[in-house]
């Protein structure tokens, strides 16, 4: 799929969201722009009480929101940069002029990783099945040796930042820490899923006990959503 | 010796209609701070070239070294959080004449330091601190770092006011609004008599 088709289908699908959810939340105005915020696919309250509404509501609509007007703020005067998608922007950060460079860096970021998570979230929990699971099982020994190895990584992260599982075309899976919202897509690589551990992910709720979040978020995970981009990321069709 | 958690300037709930209610400065300092102090006294027992240092050289020797990025993280958020204590006060907001006659030297007017500070506060992205320093030309200067760093471990100069932009800071007070929080601390938290005792 081309750049354009492929954003293009993007656009289409957020749109069809937007009316489903319209019966849970108002839609919020959008700063003008290429780039937009994806609805969140459930209500605020869909992942209580691992994550309850008000830190939902905040991080999609105030923290995620920013990201989105300030990406569109950073591409304003430059139509060739508007035209890409932001997972094609955060991965060619060497070719964007470097005015913009850490806005872009910043703010496609936060962008491409909030669109992600909102994504894999809203659901219940439980555990992987089928080609996933093997998968976890050949790389990380397991599923609880997985969920010991992510949570000790995010715990480490030292400040603001992410706790991602990449996947290769070939499906073998990597924990990869990042600072801020910086991404594995900025080197190249493949988002499975990933957990936020900014502190504004878990202050209203968990305060400085990132582990007890970093615990909990695994209750509200959607595996079905985790094997999806699964197979995505095996045709070769996984973007953000 | 080990570090110690120095005790509040204040009581807990002093900067409550302030601005920072009980539970944040509770947190602050009886979690956040303390779980630095007790990971800098991990690193330290285990690091015999750190025993017997003084946390300024524990700073210094740290930085920039990726072997000892978790010291310099620790020891960092120490000294950070020792001198943001003093940096705020139930009394504060108000710059002593002195100051203010160095500000407006340096900086244009007191407005015009404020821009420079919460600029430099708003734009250091995701966890950090923004700082007015006196450079070693004399001049006051506003300035950002990120996570645990400072300028003291930077060399940009002397530090006479730091504010933590780390969302823990602010986030049970003002929840995203990292402006109005940046606002609300130097117009009605920060000790701007600290920072003048500070003013060489
Ligand atoms: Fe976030
Ligand atoms: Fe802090």
């Amino acid at each position: 799929m081309t750049r354009l088709s492929r954003r293009t289908a993007l656009f289409t699908a957020a749109a069809a969201t937007v009316a489903a959810t319209l019966r849970v939340r108002p839609a919020r105005a959008q700063a003008a722009g290429p780039y937009s915020l994806p609805p969140l696919p459930y209500g605020f309250d869909a992942n209580e009480p691992h994550i309850d509404a008000q830190t939902m509501m905040i991080h999609h609509d105030r923290h995620h929101a920013a990201y989105v007007a300030n990406l569109n703020a950073a591409v304003k005067d430059y139509p060739q940069l508007a035209a890409m998608s932001p997972d094609a922007l955060v991965a060619r950060l060497a070719d964007i002029p470097e005015q913009v460079r850490t806005a872009i860096r910043n703010n496609g970021g936060g962008h491409v990783n909030h669109s992600m998570f909102w994504q894999i979230m809203g659901g219940k929990g439980g555990a992987p099945a089928g080609a996933l699971a093997d998968a976890i099982n050949r790389d990380f020994g397991g599923f609880e040796a997985l969920k010991t190895q992510f949570n000790r990584t995010g715990a480490g992260v030292f400040g603001s930042g992410w706790v991602f599982v990449t996947v290769t075309r070939e499906g073998k899976l990597a924990l990869a820490p990042r600072p801020n919202q910086d991404t594995p897509l900025m080197d190249g690589g493949r988002v499975l899923f990933g957990n936020d551990v900014w502190e504004h992910a878990y202050y209203l709720k968990y305060q400085n006990r990132r582990p007890d979040y970093l615990a909990a978020w695994w209750n509200v995970l959607d595996w079905t959503k985790v094997a999806a981009r699964y197979d995505q990321a095996k045709a070769g069709t996984l973007t953000i | 010796m080990a570090f110690e958690l120095p005790s509040l300037p204040y009581s807990h709930t002093a900067l409550a209609e302030r601005g920072m209610c009980q539970e944040t400065l509770e947190l602050h300092h009886g979690k956040h701070h303390q779980a630095y102090v007790t990971a800098l006294n991990g690193f330290v027992e285990k690091n015999a070239t750190l025993q017997g240092k003084s946390l300024e050289e524990i700073v210094k020797l740290a930085h920039g070294d990726a072997s000892l990025a978790g010291v310099f993280n620790n020891a960092g958020q120490h000294w950070n959080h020792i001198l943001f204590w003093q940096n705020m006060s139930p009394t504060g907001g108000g710059i002593p004449g002195k100051l203010e006659a160095k500000i407006v030297a340096d900086f244009g007017s007191v407005a015009a330091f404020k821009d420079a500070f919460k600029a430099a506060a708003t734009t250091q992205f995701g966890s950090g601190w923004a700082w007015l320093v006196q450079g070693s030309d004399g001049k006051l200067k506003c300035t950002k770092t990120p996570n645990g760093s400072n300028p003291l471990a930077t060399g940009e100069g002397k530090a006479l006011l730091g504010c933590d932009v780390w969302e823990h800071s602010y986030y049970l007070d003002f929840r995203n609004r990292r402006p109005d929080y940046v606002q609300n601390w130097l117009d009605k938290l920060a000790n701007y008599e600290y920072a003048l005792s500070q003013l060489g």
